[in-house]
C-alpha cells in the first residue's frame, strides 16, 4: 500500500506502531489517530511508560523474570519453597500459574524454546542458570512447564540430561482433559496422552 | 462403495454435468483433451478434498466461471450419503456431508476410499526414493493415524539438526543428542509400520503382477532402511561431521527405499513399457485390496488412460479381472469405444459408456 500522508509526523507514528506484531497499516492510522485525540497529559503518561519500560525494566537475577528490582517479589517471598523450581518459557506463563493460587515454590524463566531452525539455541536461553541455581541451592524438586510442542517437549528433555546427574526430581506438568470437558469432545492425542498417564483414583 | 448420481457445474473444461451411474463398469470415451481426465478427476476430488493434478483449487474453475461445484450422491450397503463440495474464487472451500459443513477437512478424507490408477503413476518408477516413501506413507495413512503423527514428528526433528548441522558457532553436542534421540524414537516405530505394511502388501502385489502379465518374470518389491544396519541413534551420532560438511543429515527414514526390480535389475533399467506399466497397475491394485480391507468397503476403482502402452491381451486381463467380484465401482477412459465393447461382452458385470466431447459427458444408449 502505497499511501502519501499529510503529515510527516503522523507518518513516523503510523510506522512505529505498525512495527507492532499484529499491526498493519490500518490499524496503526486508527490508533495513532485515537491518541491525537487525548489531553495532552494521557499522551505523555503513554510515552513515559513506553520508555521508562525499556529504560528501566530489569531482570530478576534469580528466576530471571522482568523485575523492577534485582530481586523479583516472588523470589523475595521467604513464605515460598526455594528448593522447588518451576521451568517456564515466559513471563506470560508465571502469571498463568500464580493465577491458579496453588503454587507455592518460586520459577525459572528460559526466555524461549530451543528451535535450531529459529535460531534459537540453548545459549541464548536461561539453562545453565538453571543448571547453577538447582546445584547451588540444593533443590528437590524442577518442575518442567513448558508447552506440549515438539519445541517444549525438546527443551524439557535437553534440561532434564542436563539435570539428570544431580540429585534433583524432575516432574512435569499433567496433561490432560479441561475441567468441564466432555471426554468425547477432547481431541484424539489428548485423550491418548490421558489414558497413558492416567493416574491412582483416590475417592474421597 | 457407489456413486449413483454426480452433478458437476464448472469444474476444469466441464461446464454442467448431470450423470448416474452404473454400480459395475463406467466408460468414458472420447478424444484426448476432451474431458475424460477431468471427469475422473472431480471425483478423485470429492474424495481426497483436492484435485490429483492441479493442486491450486481456483484454477481449477472453469476460465469464464466463478466457482465450481461438485456434488455426489453415494451408497454402501448400509447407508446414502451426499457429498457437497464447492470452491469460490477469493473464499474458503466448502465440503458437506450429508448438508452439513465440516469444521475440518480432515474429517472427510478416508470418507470416500478411491484408488487412481494414471499415468503419472509413472513417477513411481521414474522418480527418486521420495515419491515411493510418499506411496507407502499414503496408504499406511489412510488406516493408521498414530503413524502420520510420528511421521510428522520424525520430519520435525530432522529439520532442526539440519539447522543445527548448518550452524557456524561451536555446535552443542548434547543437543544434537537430543533430536537424534528424538528420531530415533519416531524413526523404530515408523520403520516397523513400513514393514509391516510390506509383509502384507509384497504378496498381493505380485500375485496381481502375475495375474496381469501372464508372463514368468521374476519381479521383486523390497524396502531398505538405514536402521535395517543397526540403530540410528549411533549412526546419526557418528556422522555429524560428515553431516556437517553436507549441511543436511545423510541416515535416517527419510532415506528408505522401495526397490523395485525385474529380473534382479531395476526396474527403471530394465522394463518394457507393458512390464512398467503392468508393475505400477499391480501396485494400485494391491493398493486397493489394503484399502478394501482396512475399511470395510469396496473402495471406486479410477482407472486413466489404462490402455496407452499395454498390449491388448494385458489389458483383457486387466477388465476380467476388475469386473469379478473382488471389485466395485470402476471409473474408466479411454480413446477407442469398439477396443472397450469387445472386452466388456467377454464379462458378465453391467456397464454404462459415456461419450466426451468438448466437456459434454453425455450417456450412450
Ligand atoms: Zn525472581
Amino acid at each position: 500500500m502505497n499511501t502519501s500522508y499529510p503529515s510527516q509526523l503522523l507518518e513516523d507514528a503510523v510506522q512505529e506502531f505498525s512495527k507492532l506484531p499484529g499491526i498493519g497499516k490500518k490499524t496503526a492510522l486508527r490508533l495513532v489517530l485515537h491518541l491525537l485525540k487525548q489531553n495532552q497529559e494521557d499522551v505523555h503518561r503513554f510515552g513515559s511508560a513506553l520508555i521508562r519500560l525499556k529504560e528501566e525494566v530489569c531482570y530478576c537475577s534469580e528466576c530471571h523474570n522482568i523485575s523492577d528490582q534485582s530481586l523479583c517479589p516472588i523470589c523475595q517471598d521467604q513464605n515460598r519453597n526455594h528448593k522447588q523450581l518451576c521451568v517456564v518459557e515466559n513471563i506470560r506463563e508465571v502469571m498463568a500459574v500464580e493465577n491458579t493460587g496453588q503454587y507455592r515454590g518460586v520459577y525459572h524463566v528460559l526466555g524461549g524454546l530451543i528451535s535450531p531452525m529459529d535460531g534459537v539455541g540453548p545459549s541464548q536461553l536461561e539453562i545453565e542458570s538453571l543448571v547453577a541455581r538447582v546445584r547451588e541451592h540444593e533443590a528437590d524438586e524442577v518442575i518442567l512447564a513448558l508447552p506440549a510442542t515438539m519445541e517444549g517437549d525438546t527443551t524439557a528433555f535437553y534440561i532434564y540430561r542436563k539435570l539428570a546427574h544431580l540429585s534433583v526430581e524432575i516432574t512435569t506438568i499433567a496433561r490432560g482433559i479441561a475441567v468441564g470437558d466432555e471426554l468425547e469432545y477432547a481431541d484424539e492425542i489428548t485423550l491418548g496422552r490421558s489414558i497413558t498417564h492416567r493416574i491412582v483414583y483416590k475417592g474421597n | 462403495m457407489q456413486i449413483s448420481r454426480l452433478s458437476i457445474l464448472n469444474f476444469k473444461n466441464i461446464s454442467e454435468a448431470e450423470l448416474g451411474f452404473s454400480p459395475g463398469l463406467n466408460c468414458f470415451v472420447g478424444r484426448n483433451g476432451e474431458g475424460k481426465t477431468n471427469l475422473l478427476d472431480a471425483l478423485y476430488y470429492l474424495a481426497f478434498c483436492k484435485s490429483h493434478n492441479n493442486p491450486i483449487d481456483t484454477h481449477n474453475i472453469k476460465h469464464d466461471a466463478e466457482f465450481f461445484m461438485i456434488q455426489a450422491e453415494i451408497h454402501t450397503e448400509s447407508a446414502t450419503m451426499e457429498v457437497h463440495c464447492a470452491v469460490k474464487r477469493r473464499q474458503k472451500k466448502v465440503f458437506k456431508f450429508n448438508k452439513k459443513e465440516y469444521p475440518r477437512l480432515s474429517e472427510h478424507i478416508g470418507k470416500i476410499p478411491l484408488v487412481l490408477v494414471s499415468p503419472s503413476d509413472e513417477d513411481l518408477i521414474r522418480e527418486g526414493s521420495e515419491e515411493r516413501r510418499r506411496f507407502m506413507d499414503m496408504v499406511i495413512a489412510q488406516y493408521d493415524a498414530p503413524y502420520m503423527e510420528s511421521l510428522v514428528a520424525y520430519n520435525k526433528a530432522l529439520q532442526q539438526r539440519n539447522a543445527l548441522l548448518k550452524e557456524e558457532r561451536l555446535q552443542d553436542e548434547s543437543l544434537f543428542d537430543v533430536y537424534e534421540i528424538k528420531m530415533d524414537m519416531e524413526a523404530e516405530f515408523i520403520q516397523k509400520k513400513r514393514q509391516a505394511f510390506l509383509d502384507g502388501f509384497v504378496p498381493v502385489f505380485e500375485q496381481y503382477y502375475h495375474r496381469i502379465s501372464g508372463g514368468r518374470e521374476a519381479i521383486r518389491l523390497e524396502y531398505t532402511s538405514h536402521l535395517m544396519e543397526g540403530d540410528l541413534q549411533s549412526q546419526l551420532k557418528s556422522c555429524r561431521q560428515r553431516d556437517g560438511y553436507l549441511g543436511y543429515t545423510t541416515r535416517g527414514i527419510h532415506k528408505d527405499e522401495l526397490k523395485m526390480e525385474l529380473d534382479g535389475y531395476p526396474i527403471k533399467r530394465e522394463g518394457s513399457q507393458g512390464q512398467n506399466k503392468s508393475f505400477l497397475i499391480a501396485m494400485k491394485l494391491a493398493q486397493y485390496d489394503f484399502l478394501k480391507q482396512h475399511t470395510g468397503v469396496r473402495p471406486l476403482l479410477l482407472l486413466d488412460d489404462l490402455f496407452d502402452k499395454l498390449d491388448s491381451h494385458r489389458v483383457e486381463r486387466i477388465i476380467q479381472l476388475v469386473s469379478g467380484n473382488d471389485f466395485g465401482q470402476i471409473f474408466i477412459t479411454d480413446t477407442n469405444k469398439d477396443h472397450l465393447t469387445h472386452l466388456l461382452q467377454k464379462t458378465d458385470g453391467t456397464y454404462r459408456f459415456f461419450h466426451v466431447e468438448n466437456g459434454s459427458i453425455t450417456q450412450e444408449t
